[in-house]
């Protein structure tokens, strides 16, 4: 017992001077205490850029090689071009990469207050001479930038990888009509937000989502499965309603609209500008010649829209045009921006004001 | 100085009232004790006093007067909240380094000395260290800070005997060597008796009272004697708790002096603190305030000043 008791402490000066409390020594603690999270997220991030690295050369080569095949539509060049069309088909579509931001936001993003709060060491935390506000700003700001330029630096990697689906420098598709490479539209659902600067914009808003959930749901696991849910929500109510409002979509009665065109609805009108039924159609088709359809008996579409055409009868399609694919970026990448600003700024609100 | 100062506080969670309208001074110096049961309201008050939550009506400052979670409250006011939370995953060395950062007055060289005297090796994680020794290493992170005021919210409730012994050992040390002042809340009245020397009853949300232990306990006495005669006794005095028998009544009285006379018959025994507060603790409705101590303690504050 005499031990524990013998070291005193030294007489206190009276005009003591205390430290400043410079920011970077937050940047220490939250980097001490969150880097099995970080680790794992870069972890992660680094197994997709290595992944999307190695599979990225082998797709560009194939792309190099099926469009310097000469003569093209010879035998040895559409099996090229399907070589390239088949290559990593899972991955074509983007879709494997959307729940990215939804594991940043819920594995990293929730716990961060969650934990505190649910363990009680938010007592310690916010009882030190740093000041709880002054804390959690650090930490989730830290922690913010982190999560958008690791991000920022993987969607740079996807951009490339994707790249060969959107050829020659603009977003334009049509390489050359002899080769049917696979396209898409560059504003499509599942590789849009992979791209350009929204993919870092969706995971910082997915942190800020969990950050929020975290400090409202004060427990690890629900806050983890409500961001899941607030985060899913959001991307499908984006891709599918949202999205295609940002610019007032174009209009047009033209037949050839390029492929990388977002088309958004089309629609057969009558000689009297009035919606056009799919029996009404059928009825115009019967009395269509028979070199409309192949053997079979299926109609050849371009000659099927150019008979109805001929009829009188017009196609309005409303469509998104690929050149709008940095505007749309900017505008998705801007608002998702704002709101992670205002999550956090909320989440910063309520732990300062929020009794404990 | 008064190292908390409440004026008409009261905290309401939706309908229920923790604290309600308590006016109470703790001056520098002491060992002051919060005592009262469960659900008193104890630790409502140190969570306004150390700011992690707002008082609904009335006011708390700290130190002399700094709003409660100020800078100055925050840097000279250490907190052990009750069963001493820790990052369970950081050790030893990673919490000095931690509290470290977070504080404008770290005494590195004490928390080194402090964590090799108890025997905690630096890289020791603070989840793997039994109840003792998360509280020391707790009480040694917070009293590392040089704080002026400790405050310990129940800080041996989880603690066995020897391990309760060491903590407030650690405590007094500190209160001897650095001078800091210190208020604990605690139901564990038997380890208040050596350690406590100002003393803060709380019940039901209220200050039942309130003063300096020797001083409580030179205005209090038990006086036994026949329980014919208690009802006559009773109405002179300022019985506190009546325990009648069937010939004995134990009769807690406040009074001017102990050596007041006592009448023919009865005997007059000083009181433990114990004893002392479970007398109130048993009488909620006797509340002794403005208290014994009341205007002393007013005259006590001015001549600080």
């Amino acid at each position: 017992m005499t031990t524990l008791s013998t070291f005193a402490l030294p007489v206190r000066a009276e005009e003591e001077n205390l430290r400043p409390l410079p920011w970077r020594q937050m940047a220490w603690v939250t980097w001490r205490q969150h880097r099995t999270g970080l680790t794992a997220v870069t972890a992660m991030f680094a197994a997709i850029a290595v992944l999307l690295g190695v599979a990225g050369l082998h797709l560009h080569h194939a792309y190099a090689a099926a469009i310097a095949c000469q003569p093209a539509n010879s035998f040895a060049c559409n099996n090229l071009v399907n070589t390239f069309n088949g290559m990593y088909g899972f991955v074509a579509n983007g879709f494997i990469f959307q729940p990215v931001p939804a594991l940043v936001g819920a594995f990293l993003g929730a716990p961060v207050l969650a934990r505190e709060l649910e363990s009680g060491t938010f007592r310690f935390a916010w009882t030190q001479g740093f000041g709880r506000w002054r804390w959690t700003f650090a930490k989730v700001v830290g922690l913010g930038c982190v999560v958008t330029a690791v991000a920022g630096a993987i969607s740079v990697l996807l951009s490339w990888y994707y790249q060969p689906y959107f050829p020659a420098g603009s977003q334009a598709l049509y390489v050359s009509r002899e080769l049917p490479l696979m396209a898409s539209s560059p504003l499509g659902a599942g590789l849009f937000d992979l791209r350009g600067v929204t993919f870092a914009a969706w995971a910082l808003a997915a942190f800020a989502t969990g950050l929020l959930t975290g400090v409202l749901v004060r427990r690890v696991v629900p806050a983890i499965v409500a961001t899941l849910v607030a985060y899913t929500g959001l991307a499908f109510a984006v891709g599918g309603i949202l999205r295609q409002h940002y610019l007032a979509p174009l209009v047009t009665s033209k037949l050839n609209i390029p492929d990388s065109a977002w088309v958004l609805s089309q629609q057969w009108l009558t000689k009297a500008g009035r919606p056009a039924s799919q029996s009404v159609l059928s009825h115009v088709l019967q009395g269509a010649p028979g070199q409309l359809f192949s053997k079979g008996g299926v109609p050849k579409s371009v000659n099927v829209w150019q008979y109805l055409v001929q009829h009188g009868y017009t196609q309005l399609t409303t469509y998104q045009p690929a050149d709008r694919f940095w505007p749309f970026q900017w505008i998705e990448g801007g608002w998702l921006f704002a709101l992670s600003v205002l999550l956090i700024a909320a989440t910063v609100w309520l732990v300062r004001r929020r009794a404990a | 100085m008064n190292v908390i100062e409440t004026h008409a506080l009261g905290k309401s969670y939706g309908s229920t009232r923790a604290l309600n309208d308590c006016t109470v001074a703790i001056p520098e110096g002491h060992v002051a004790a919060l005592v009262g049961p469960n659900g008193a309201g104890k630790t409502t008050f140190l969570n306004i006093a150390v700011g992690l939550a707002n008082p609904t009506t009335g006011t708390l400052t700290v130190l002399g007067g700094c709003p409660a979670g100020s800078q100055a409250g925050l840097d000279g006011i250490a907190f052990v909240a009750q069963d001493t939370p820790l990052y369970k995953n950081l050790s030893a060395g990673d919490l000095v380094h931690v509290t470290r950062n977070l504080n404008r007055r770290f005494d590195q060289g004490y928390a080194m000395q402090r964590l090799c005297e108890l025997g905690i090796a630096l890289r020791q994680k603070a989840g793997k260290m039994s109840g003792g020794q998360q509280a020391q290493l707790a009480l040694t992170l917070a009293l590392a800070r040089r704080p002026r005021l400790l405050l310990l919210d129940e800080p041996m409730a989880m603690l066995d005997p020897l391990a309760r012994h060491d903590f407030m050992a650690t405590v007094m040390t500190a209160v001897v060597d650095d001078g800091v002042s210190v208020v604990l809340s605690s139901h564990v009245l038997a380890e208040l008796e050596r350690v406590a020397d100002y003393l803060v009853l709380i019940s039901r949300g209220r200050v039942q009272m309130v003063g300096e232990v020797d001083d409580l306990l030179a205005r209090h006495r038990v006086l036994t004697g026949p329980s014919s005669q208690s009802d006559r006794y009773a109405e002179q005095w300022n019985v506190v708790h009546e325990s009648r028998g069937a010939s004995q009544t134990h009769l807690v009285v406040r009074c001017d002096s102990t050596s007041d006379p006592v009448p023919s018959g009865w005997e007059a025994h000083p009181l433990t603190l114990e004893e002392l507060t479970l007398a109130y603790l048993r009488e909620p409705g006797a509340a002794a305030l403005p208290g014994p101590s009341w205007g002393r303690q007013a005259e006590r504050s001015e001549a600080t000043i």
